[in-house]
């Protein structure tokens, strides 16, 4: 990906380049460090303003650590973090070091968790919850802040007087949704969904899909969206970056990486989703990567996929693939992207 | 269904809950059987008692909670070392739960496996060690004879190297292999019907995708029945041959896999099978939802369990009585109102409890199938 | 899944649900509970706890107002009742004939072994003392201003012998030594701890949220001192404190000294819960939403810990008491006219006491009682300091 395209183009409103996070290895009495956990390596993407990016993987790929990267719980070893700010200048968030300047961009950006149960302070609140980032921003006290924290908990579907409730009064749909309205708090642009609905009930997960998009449209939200189920992903996401440890392997238009996968990973990846129709059985002709998920501290030498893919040759042991634009903004690493029939996922739609 | 085929028939089973907070019915009148060498699915979201039903089988529940209705009767065969083959029918209902009946038969002739593979594994024993315990204590076999068998079975289920993988602890494999151990210790005294518990819930979608290859295979092979529960629609389409759909401690609607996605009558299995997202050609429509949340245990609703959330539910009956069974065709059947053919349903003042004796009484639908 | 168990789940917000089914709900006293409501349900459902709590209120109690509950002065000493033993109350006298009702304990006669000069005393029961509750006594001052006079039991004639314990070498009535005992042996417990807490909370508290190697020392540190032996530790530290100085300033000492090995133990269960609480999502929340480690600290994980807190010093203060009870029955600690549970079990350390005054040794069943009513309270506090744990 050539350096800076965010500066070529206003549509995007945050770009990762050569993004590193890795993390030492401590052993022993000294903490000597013997060896990094490389769980972000060079890291490339950039989303669009109004749109969702999913970014999807197996565990241990690094999806979470990059969203963690993204808003800064974490500061990357290495890499490029660049955001468009409202007022249009382009700010690198990765080379701001203090909390002091980090600051002003933590309202911009915002994350709702994964788990609902420990997301939220059991022993606050839903008051002080949803209005811990407005007191500390100091933007409202007192009955203003009750105030919007109503329209908060209303936007996200719960009724206001519950925030006098604790936690523990509400069920994990409804707690994921306190946690939205929290990352709602202060008008942010960006969001960050880490798993946001894998944790909850399949019939409560639609309701909390349907409401991200609503709020989504509201709010002209940018969403970062951070996932392991890929028929979620396919629903509510406008481009897929497919993560394999540590590393960016395909990214593309939801529609274009779902029919025709150009990584041999995204492929296998498709193959095994259970698909919810008992016609489309395809054991037998589904394509299972021989082997378990590389370990993030000792990858493979080349590319990190190779022990594990049916059309590895001696290249792929040997030289890591950078990513590269085959056109129409589809971004692949691998050696022979281009020049390999993969399988995407079947047309049939079913009806229910 | 024929009758020589049914291994396991399950018949009115209730298991209850006692807390101080109230009475949690988990399992509130459940029928279902399981044909030999067929799978069978056991859908439904938290709350619905699916694990709990598996837990009744093996006589696992915890206390408080105690099987306080029903049957449960495993067809046993009896192989004796004449060649007749004797079916030996044993309701697992009725045996003490700490009996040595019941430990004679987990393990042997049902075995489970369970969602995460690190709390079903002992840490301190190595996988070797504990299949093999497995083993001894349900055959004659002796101690070399059962390492042989380990390891066999080691090899069977997928690990690679097994006889160097025998002598391995849980932590150090990976969450895939941890399955397959478990697996293997599950199948290593041949059950005729091994209960998986969401075993593929925490796994990634391609180990998942492998777990399910190889228990298919397995069950091939073996003519092993399985009972598999879970939540996600998609493993069920991939690996089911007939599904039970519970809510709130019932089944809403039990029938053949094809049925139930292509041809589903309870207004639950519809609302649940349109608010998952599929994976296919992108027509960016909302998904269904099904609105509002599962009730609380402690408060049921009054009448059919899913009533309030139900869009077709109708007032006064829906939540007065509980709809009784109907058998739609054989081997398909509801429990809804909606089908209930008999002519005059009770409105307000009769009828105020649900009918209990009709439950395992189907009433053949006047409407018929659909 | 929710835990409310009084309430129906409302369904959510939508314009389509007809009003009929939407199930009225009560806002239920679970929902709106806060941590500490929560802790208290919990620990009311412990029977041994809450009856233990009961005991260690009254003990306390007894500590606050020990001389109301005194007979005598505890230093008061009778040369003719030595190693007296002790006077049970009777309630109905029947050596006259028809019994009447009254409280009263039986005088002694007393005889003296001509060879020996062994004082035998024998249960007279025609010396009859009456007895009262709510009787005058000497003055004391309630909580040291208030003057008054009263005491809970004691002679109707004042300077009848009432030994409801018992008499010890000196004469001294050990009921009225064992409760002015009281307040010594408790007090230095809570002394004691909080001493511990603060130096605890500090130290753990650093220790768990930087980690590093300020961790690494501090932990090291802590396993250094824990690893000495106590009583050798303690008996140097005693020695070092010089014997010129009056017995408050030594009851401070033994208090320092206590606290010296006692904070590490919480120092420890407030690191863990640190390391804990770092990990957890709304942690990292709260520092995404702008709040400063210092606000971080103060509002989100100290009241998660504080129950745990709690429930540590609890059963950290019947090691203080246990403690400080070894330490001046070993005559390291304090010493007579101070007047502590260990400072009379000191009478009670040879064998004719044990052979002959068996009652000297009541001091100790106090020891028993108080530790044991402590721990089972602190267990229950302990068992109900998470209430959300699942």
């Amino acid at each position: 990906m050539s350096a800076s395209l965010i500066q070529a183009n206003p549509k995007i409103i945050l770009e990762v380049n050569n993004l590193r996070m890795h993390f030492p290895i401590v052993k022993g009495f000294l903490r000597r460090t013997i060896g990094h956990v490389k769980a972000v390596d060079n890291v490339n993407l950039f989303v669009q303003k109004g749109e969702t990016l999913g970014l999807v993987g197996e565990s241990g790929c690094g999806k979470t650590t990059t969203g963690r990267c993204i808003i800064r719980a974490y500061t990357p070893t290495s890499g490029e973090i660049l955001y468009r700010t409202p007022d249009d200048k382009i700010v690198d968030l990765a080379k701001l070091k203090s909390e002091g300047d980090l600051r002003p961009y933590r309202r911009d950006i915002r994350m709702i968790f994964q788990d609902p149960y420990s997301s939220l302070n059991p022993r606050m609140t839903l008051l002080q919850i949803v209005g811990d980032p407005i007191m500390a921003n100091h933007v409202a006290s007192g009955k203003e802040l009750e105030d919007r924290v109503a329209m908060l908990l209303k936007r996200v579907g719960l009724r206001p007087e519950y925030m006098r409730r604790y936690p523990h009064a509400f069920s994990g749909g409804e707690r994921q949704r306190i946690g939205i309205a929290r990352a709602l708090a202060l008008n942010p642009r960006v969001v960050i969904a880490d798993e946001s609905v894998s944790a909850l009930d399949v019939s409560v997960r639609a309701q909390i899909l349907n409401l991200l998009q609503d709020l989504q449209q509201e709010f002209g939200l940018t969403y970062l969206f951070v996932a392991h189920d890929l028929s979620v992903v396919e629903y509510i996401c406008d481009r897929v970056a497919v993560m394999y440890v540590g590393k960016l392997v395909e990214l593309a238009d939801t529609e274009t990486l779902y029919m025709r996968p150009l990584h041999p990973y995204t492929e296998a990846l498709l193959s095994a989703v259970p698909k919810p129709d008992p016609r489309l059985r395809n054991r037998g002709n589904r394509i299972i990567p021989e082997g378990e998920v590389a370990d993030p501290a000792k990858p493979p030498s080349g590319c990190y996929f190779h022990p594990r893919c049916r059309f590895a040759k001696e290249r792929c042991s040997i030289e890591e693939p950078a990513l590269r634009d085959l056109g129409n903004n589809h971004f692949v690493a691998c050696h022979f992207a281009g020049e390999l029939t993969l399988r995407g996922v079947l047309d049939k739609k079913v009806v229910a | 269904m024929t009758n020589k085929n049914l291994l396991l028939e399950v018949k009115g089973l209730k298991t209850y809950f006692y807390l101080d907070e109230g009475t949690v019915r988990a399992v509130d009148g459940v029928d279902f059987s399981i044909e030999r060498g067929k799978t069978l699915c056991v859908v439904g979201e938290s709350g619905c008692g699916k694990s709990v039903t598996a837990r009744s089988i093996m006589q696992i529940v915890d206390p408080p909670g105690r099987i306080i209705e029903g049957e449960m009767l495993f067809h046993r065969i009896n192989q004796d070392s004449g060649s007749s083959e004797q079916e030996e029918i044993i309701d697992l209902a009725k045996i003490n739960p700490r009996a040595e009946a019941i430990r004679k038969i987990r393990g042997k002739e049902i075995a489970m496996i369970f969602q995460e593979p690190m709390t079903s594994l002992s840490p301190v024993h190595t996988i070797g060690h504990q299949i093999s315990q497995a083993i001894t204590l349900h055959t004659t076999a002796t101690k070399a004879e059962a390492r042989e068998q380990t390891i066999d079975v080691l090899r069977l289920v997928g690990i690679p190297r097994p006889e160097t993988r025998v002598d391995t602890y849980p932590f150090q494999l990976s969450g895939g292999m941890r399955q397959r151990a478990m697996i293997a210790m599950a199948l290593s005294c041949k059950p005729s019907l091994l209960i998986a518990d969401e075993p593929t819930t925490a796994l990634d979608v391609t180990t998942q995708a492998q777990i399910i290859d190889l228990m298919i295979k397995l069950q091939q092979e073996r003519g092993m029945a399985i009972q598999f529960i879970t939540h996600d629609m998609g493993v069920v389409a991939e690996i089911a041959d007939d599904v039970v759909v519970m809510y709130l401690g019932l089944i809403v609607e039990r029938g053949p896999v094809d049925t139930i996605f292509h041809n589903p009558k309870h207004p639950y299995t519809q609302a649940l099978l349109r608010s998952i997202p599929q994976i296919g050609p992108r027509v960016r429509q909302r998904l269904e939802v099904i609105k509002g949340m599962v009730p609380d245990p402690y408060n049921r609703p009054k009448g059919c369990p899913f009533h309030p959330r139900c869009l077709k539910r109708i007032s006064g009956v829906c939540d007065q009585i509980l709809p009784p069974k109907v058998e739609l065709e054989p081997g398909h059947d509801v429990r809804c109102v909606l089908y209930d053919g008999s002519a005059s349903h009770p409105v307000e003042g009769s009828a105020s409890h649900p009918v209990e004796g009709s439950a395992s009484h189907p009433v053949e639908g006047k409407g018929g199938s659909q | 899944m929710s835990q409310n168990p009084s309430s129906n789940s409302l369904p959510v917000e939508n314009p389509d649900a007809p009003a009929e089914f939407v199930v009225q709900e009560q806002e239920s006293k679970v929902m709106v509970a806060s941590q500490w409501q929560l802790m208290w349900w919990k620990l009311r459902r412990h029977k041994l706890a809450m009856i233990s709590g009961v005991v260690v209120i009254f003990i306390y109690f007894v500590a606050l107002f020990a001389e109301f509950f005194q007979v005598v002065p505890p230093d008061q000493f009778a040369a003719n009742y030595t190693y007296a033993p002790p006077q049970p109350l009777h309630l109905i006298d029947n050596s006259s004939g028809s019994p009447q009702f009254g409280l009263f304990v039986s005088g002694y006669k007393v005889a003296i072994d001509n060879f020996s000069f062994k004082r035998t005393f024998e249960v007279d029961p025609t010396q009859k003392f009456p007895v009262r509750l709510f009787a005058k006594g000497f003055e004391y001052k309630i909580l040291g201003f208030i003057p008054a006079d009263i005491h809970l039991i004691g002679p109707v004639n004042e300077g009848d012998p009432l030994y409801i314990f018992g008499a010890d070498s000196l004469g001294q009535d050990v009921f009225s030594r064992l409760m002015g005992g009281t307040r010594i042996s408790m007090s230095i417990g809570l002394l004691g701890v909080t001493v511990s807490l603060i130096l605890g909370v500090l130290l753990g508290g650093i220790s768990g949220y930087f980690g590093g190697w300020i961790d690494n020392v501090i932990q090291r540190v802590i396993e250094f001192l824990r690893s000495l032996p106590t009583i050798p530790l303690w008996m140097s530290l005693a020695a070092a404190l010089p014997v010129s100085w009056p017995p408050l300033a030594i009851y401070f000492g033994i208090t320092l000294i206590l606290s010296f090995i006692g904070w590490t133990g919480l120092a420890r269960v407030v690191r863990g819960r640190f390391l804990a609480l770092r990990e957890e999502d709304f942690v990292l929340a709260a520092r995404l939403d702008g709040r400063t480690q210092l606000q971080i600290i103060l509002m989100h994980m100290v009241p998660s810990f504080l129950s745990h807190i709690i429930a540590s010093i609890t059963l950290a203060i019947p090691g203080m008491i246990l403690s400080e009870t070894a330490l001046s029955f070993l005559g390291l600690g304090l010493k007579p006219p101070v007047v502590s549970w260990g400072v009379l079990l000191q009478d009670a350390q040879n064998i004719r006491a044990v052979a002959t005054a068996p009652w000297l040794m009541f001091p100790g069943l106090a020891v028993v009682l108080a530790v044991l009513s402590l721990n089972f309270f602190g267990d229950g506090l302990r068992d109900a300091a998470d209430p959300y744990a699942r």
